[in-house]
């Protein structure tokens, strides 16, 4: 977990001490969580400082996850985008590859960092919240590796489209909650977490999957999950000797995004752009809470919230389980604020054209999460010059989606 | 505003604790439910502001919430029965419990000045601890309203002091760590700490959270200066729709009976 020092006008130096990034982050918890919140942040801090702890971290990132992934250039995929652009354009298209992770996506790194912070204070029970079910894989797959009980908050509705992670989930030892209230997807999983917590802090630790909730997780998610960044700083300078030009990342609660960005953040020739699920379109139902959203509290922080004129929280949509959430993490929400990253969204429909793409252009089959990012990419390549540099992360493969992807080509399996 | 003060120091001279009771805005007919809730004794009114992601809530005040905005239930529609309410009730303390997303979406002035305009007398905001107080504190304490903070069992010594600071009205103590609902501190535990609360502020202790039947409301009478009751009324509200008011009126009234008689019979 080395990372460069960041001056004093540095991106990096986000959230200040009362965990706000900007006017977004914070502590937005019931008064039977701060104390609790407060003793994490204190422990993350000792943890932060503590060599033997990176050093199990990065071991077992090394051994039991598989790191580094690698970093791919896109051969196939770089001449079709070439196809359609003017001449001397049409960017090369780099993938970090993440999918390539023990559990198939990036949300495994955060959940080491996090079990082995639960640890750390003595924690004897896990839960967490999941949507596509990644996270739940991930949380379950670090508890059956550490031998410490898991329950999984589930939305009913993503239970039902997300069935092979159910079963993995199970297969790992956890159990699966299935959540009913409100539309039943992400959003009331973390609801039904937040409830269990309340009820059981003596003993529980919460592994909030994304970079949000209250302060410290939007700050420790990231750096869990900045290992993305920093080796892809280090592969590219190592391969080709220099930087990107511009890195591309999905984004839900945002933390492959983060996790790529923020190591990137303080590199001023590097631009970032993260795309949002446009679900239907962005005047129809989506999940695009920076485009279509405003500032709102909810999850314990301060950020860009899909919500009506009385605040009361709107249902996402997207074809991706995974950025079905009506928020985004603080971070990005600050990025946004102040121009540092560019954000974009892409519909459903597109999505779906960019996970075949890269099925039939480079062997690859994508996550729809990521599926989003490589959609951004083929509009963004052909107005960039041939020798520009395009780095995508591709957050997660797509064995998952396999049902939902047949399901919306109309093809019966 | 004085009616909390002096609500609670009437409840004092009579040697009794105050029985605060809960129900959800625009579940059911409110206006008339509230009625009953006077008539059957309620000291202090508790209005819930619904919310879509009620996350400290158990089951049956998530379900008034779903319901109240499945009815299409407006912030406006809330502040138009609290002032209703005032109007027919110029000395009953009125209180908005509520989340901070509603709370705040159109600015803490803008939420404040409703709630003085309203006659609404305090504000407790579930997911704004003292450390995010700016969020909310402020403009309240100007606009004169009380911001009413919760205590929890979780609450240390260290902590006390920060959730005292710039609360007024009461103080409501949270006697489980948990959602709202079915389960029951002891007693003894509950005693405990609003022995701890009180000796660190003049501010009168409320006692809520599982709160479900006289015996138990009594129970905590003897200690607390405020009992709360809501997910039991809640409940009432939905097992009986058209007739709730009666079904309300007369469990507060058990509960009235029971907070009032709870320091009597004790020797």
């Amino acid at each position: 977990m080395s990372d460069t020092p960041a001056t004093a006008n540095s991106y990096r130096n986000q959230p200040d001490e009362r965990g706000h990034f900007g006017q977004f982050g914070g502590r937005y918890v019931a008064e039977t969580l701060m104390p609790l919140v407060l003793e994490l942040e204190a422990e993350y801090r000792r943890a932060k400082a503590d060599p033997a702890f990176t050093a199990e971290f990065d071991d077992l990132l090394e051994h039991y996850v598989g790191r580094p992934s690698p970093l791919y250039f896109a051969p196939r995929l770089t001449e079709e985008l070439r196809k359609s652009a003017p001449a001397g354009r049409g960017a090369q298209v780099w993938f970090k590859r993440d999918e390539l992770n023990h559990t198939g996506a990036h949300k495994i790194n955060n959940c080491v960092g996090q079990i082995l912070l639960a640890m750390r204070m003595g924690k004897t029970r896990i839960i967490a919240e999941t949507g596509a079910g990644q996270h739940g894989v991930a949380t379950a797959t670090v508890c059956a590796r550490f031998g410490l009980p898991c329950v999984i908050f589930m939305g009913a509705t993503d239970v039902a489209r997300q069935a092979p992670n159910v079963f993995r989930m199970k297969l790992l030892g956890a159990e699966v909650v299935p959540v009913t209230s409100g539309a039943a997807t992400l959003k009331d999983a973390m609801n039904e977490a937040l409830r269990d917590w309340v009820a059981n802090v003596h003993d529980t630790f919460y592994i909030i999957g994304t970079a949000a909730g209250p302060h410290p997780y939007p700050e420790l998610v990231r750096d869990f999950q900045s290992v993305i960044g920093r080796e892809a700083r280090a592969q590219m300078l190592s391969r080709i000797g220099r930087l990107p030009d511009v890195l591309v990342a999905a984004i839900g609660g945002g933390s492959n995004a983060i996790g790529l960005f923020h190591p990137f953040l303080d590199d001023p020739s590097v631009k970032m752009l993260g795309v949002e699920a446009a679900g239907h379109g962005l005047d129809k139902a989506h999940a695009a809470s920076l485009a279509g959203g405003r500032p709102g509290i909810l999850h314990g922080n301060k950020t860009f919230l899909l919500q009506d004129a009385d605040g009361q929280i709107t249902e996402a949509h997207s074809i991706s389980a995974g950025l079905d959430y009506p928020g985004i993490g603080p971070e990005h929400a600050w990025l946004k604020e102040i121009g540092r990253v560019d954000y974009t969204s892409v519909t459903d429909v597109e999505a779906l054209a960019g996970f075949e793409l890269l099925c039939r252009l480079e062997g690859i089959i994508p996550a729809l999460e990521p599926a989003h990012a490589i959609a951004a990419v083929a509009k963004l390549a052909p107005t960039m010059d041939k020798d520009q540099i395009i780095l995508a992360n591709l957050c997660g493969r797509g064995d998952k989606d396999i049902f939902t992807v047949a399901d919306a080509l109309g093809v019966e399996i | 505003m004085t009616r909390l003060p002096s609500t609670f120091a009437a409840c004092r001279v009579q040697k009794r604790a105050a029985l605060v009771c809960f129900i959800t805005a625009g579940d059911g007919d409110t206006a008339a439910n509230l009625d009953a809730l006077v008539a059957g004794g309620a000291d202090v009114i508790e209005l819930g502001m619904p919310f879509t992601d009620p996350m400290a809530d158990g089951p049956a005040i998530q379900q008034a919430n779903i319901r109240s905005l499945a009815a299409g239930t407006t912030t406006a529609d809330i502040f138009a029965l609290a002032a209703g309410f005032r109007a027919r009730h110029a000395q009953t303390p009125l209180v908005l419990m509520g989340y901070a997303n509603p709370m705040t979406t159109r600015g803490p002035e803008w939420f404040a000045d409703a709630c003085q305009k309203a006659g609404v007398d305090g504000v407790i905001c579930v997911d704004i601890p003292p450390e995010e107080d700016d969020a909310l504190g402020p403009a309240l304490r100007a606009a004169g309203v009380s911001l009413i903070r919760l205590a929890t069992p979780t609450s240390d010594a260290t902590r006390l002091p920060a959730i005292l600071e710039g609360s007024s009205g009461f103080v409501y103590y949270v006697s489980v760590a948990g959602i709202t609902g079915k389960q029951q501190a002891q007693t003894a535990a509950i005693a405990d700490a609003v022995a701890r609360l009180k000796a660190a502020t003049a501010l009168p202790v409320a006692v809520g959270f599982g709160v479900r039947t006289p015996a138990q409301a009594a129970a905590i009478a003897l200690h607390a200066d405020g009992v709360v009751v809501g997910s039991a009324l809640v409940e009432l509200v939905a097992e009986h729709g058209a007739g709730a008011p009666a079904a309300l009126r007369e469990a507060t009234a058990a509960l009235c009976a029971a907070v009032h008689s709870a320091r009597k019979v004790t020797v």
